[in-house]
């Protein structure tokens, strides 16, 4: 009996304090995320319920009217399609580049590649949305128009109104090329990590190379792969400033990707300059509440999906 | 279904280190042979030469030939794929396919092969995992991960999956070293009656398993730590365990090693 206090009270000061400092952090953060929650809907509030058009189905978006005419229906479609398409685009060449840099090539070719494409990922979004408006757009405007004529029967593809570069399709195509080094970076770490062990077993049926791939190594990174493009998905939802530098405004809402438009992240920022009364701004706040609960979801299913694959192997 | 190896002035070099030196030996088919020596004596090495699979580490390579009926395995031509086909192997760790069903597992090979016939693939699981003893233990859940199984139960459906495509010879380094007792005796009684159909190569550190499973043994060692590994000799288990003709096998059998 005596000797139970000593056993139980070994000096366990450190666990107890990283224990605590690592609770109080992670609840902090919860903390955090619950406070920018409700200021959102506290300032979005009133104008929600002054609203004269219906918030989730219009396709309107007018602050100064009186009362206001708000709806999320075409800032919910050009944000969902415009990182659609950048997703795309970016997963399959990702994948195939995180394929080249773990299976195909080695040593410095490898770190060369790996370079340029992280350098991508230091490059300004700003600088992104000027290049992608004044060169890349222009440069890609001819196949635009090869896909609006061969496919304009689909509305996607339509005639859509705006005779300058500043269309969906060049923002899907610049997003791309933004999230394009982090999906690649995690992908390649998942593929890197591959077991020595089950390449190998691979090898030994008499795999090829891309039997390899096939076999070992895409089965063992898919869950990465899905997490890695929900994240640059969630980068794609909120990215701002080249978006809004590259889609052009219109005076009605059309679907099809050679259209303008505005995301809800693009739209909050052009229109700061109209946040001087505070229900005005609440009326932006209300799409920031939207794309918030948005990437918020994209990314706790990104967690999910990552900790399944996790449990799974 | 079973082929005669023989192994002639095999050199194994990883890049500028001379890992083994002056191999020669004879496996004859329907045989069991074990590869028996010293940690960092160039078993595993030599083993990996038999299908070629030394190839796949950066800088490897080896001079000398591998005969395979007579057929040489580095003659210029022949493709190392084609060579894993028909020289099937098992690794010390069991590696099943992740995410992949038992059935899968055991029928990857034959896909590769380009079968494509259910009723083919479906006998030909069911064969191999009858074959590595496994069968009673899994014919009610195939659809379910092979990475489910337990460690002894996994290395035996490698097995199945090795044998699935019916190779001429099969080649095991450790198979049990990270199994259970009952798991290793399971292994074993299958590498005994494995040896009907195939040619068996194993590497063993253990020695009861060595004089258990094989029927010829080859004892391996090397001079120092850094020098090349060579082939001491090699013969009947019998004659190796019980009267073999150079000082150093005696020592290591006997444990009088180092
Ligand atoms: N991938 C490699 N790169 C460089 N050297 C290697 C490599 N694999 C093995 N070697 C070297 O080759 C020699 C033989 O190694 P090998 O793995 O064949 O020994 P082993 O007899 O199988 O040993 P163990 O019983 O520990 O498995 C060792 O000196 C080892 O360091
Ligand atoms: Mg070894």
């Amino acid at each position: 009996m005596s000797n139970q206090p000593e056993i139980q009270s070994t000096s366990r000061v450190g666990d107890v304090l990283f224990g605590g400092a690592a609770k109080i952090a992670s609840g902090g953060i919860v903390l955090i995320v619950l406070i920018i929650g409700i200021f959102l809907l506290s300032n979005a509030w009133q104008p929600l319920l002054d609203n004269s058009a219906n918030f989730f189905t219009s396709t309107e978006f007018r602050a100064s009217t009186k009362p206001p005419r708000f709806g999320v229906a075409a800032l919910l479609w050009t944000t969902l399609l415009t990182s659609a398409v950048a997703l795309a685009i970016a997963v399959p060449v990702a994948i195939g580049l995180a394929l080249l840099l773990t299976q195909y090539v080695t040593g410095r070719v490898a770190s060369a590649i790996a370079f340029v494409i992280d350098l991508l990922a230091a490059v300004p979004s700003v600088i992104f949305g000027l290049w992608g408006i004044k060169i890349f757009g222009p440069a890609i405007q001819p196949s635009a128009h090869l896909i609006e004529n061969l496919l304009g029967w689909i509305p996607l593809f339509g005639d859509g109104q705006v005779a300058s570069p500043g269309t969906v399709f060049t923002a899907s195509l610049v997003l791309a090329i933004m999230i394009l080094p982090i999906i690649t970076a995690l992908t390649r770490d998942v593929f890197a990590q591959t077991p020595r062990e089950t390449i190998e077993g691979a090898l030994a049926l008499g795999a090829t190379r891309w039997e390899v791939t096939r076999l070992a190594v895409l089965p063992y990174g898919r869950s990465g792969a899905i997490a890695a493009a929900m994240l640059g998905l969630g980068r794609a939802l909120g990215e701002t400033i080249a978006v809004m530098l590259i889609l052009s405004k219109v005076a009605r809402f059309d679907v099809s990707v050679f259209s303008g438009g505005e995301t809800f992240a693009s739209i909050i920022a052009r229109n700061a300059p109209e946040f001087d009364t505070p229900y005005k701004a609440g009326v932006y706040i209300s799409a920031g509440l939207v794309l918030f609960v948005l990437t918020f979801a994209v990314n706790a299913l990104a967690r999910v999906v990552a900790e399944r694959g996790k449990a799974k192997s | 279904m079973s082929k005669r190896i023989e192994v002639r002035d095999l050199d194994v070099y990883y890049g500028k280190f001379h890992a083994v030196n002056q191999v020669n030996l004879t496996v004859q088919p329907r045989t069991v042979t074990a590869f028996i020596g010293p940690s960092g004596c160039g078993k595993s090495t030599v083993l990996r030469t038999l299908n070629r699979m030394h190839e796949v580490i950066p800088g490897a390579y080896c001079t000398g030939q591998v005969l395979l009926d007579g057929t040489d395995l580095y003659a210029p031509g022949v493709d190392p794929v084609a060579v894993r086909r028909i020289v099937g192997m098992v690794f010390q760790r069991p590696n099943p396919f992740p995410s992949m069903s038992i059935y899968d597992n055991v029928a990857s090979g034959l896909k590769l092969n380009g079968e494509r016939n259910k009723q083919v693939l479906d006998e030909a699981v069911e064969t191999a995992l009858k074959g590595a003893n496994l069968w009673k233990e899994v014919k009610d859940r195939l659809d379910k991960a092979g990475m489910g199984l337990s460690g002894g139960q996994q290395q035996r459906l490698c097995i199945a999956r090795a044998i699935a495509v019916k190779p001429e010879v099969l080649l095991m380094d450790e198979p049990c070293s990270a199994l259970d007792p009952i798991s290793t005796l399971a292994v074993e009684d299958l590498i005994h009656e494995l040896k009907e159909s195939y040619t068996v190569v194993i590497v063993t550190h253990n020695m009861q398993q060595a004089a258990r499973v094989s029927d010829e043994t080859a004892f391996f060692n090397l001079k120092a730590q850094g020098e090349p590994g060579h082939l001491v000799e090699i013969g009947p288990t019998e004659q190796i365990f019980h009267n073999p003709t150079q000082q150093a096998t005696e020592d290591y059998i006997t444990g009088r090693f180092g």
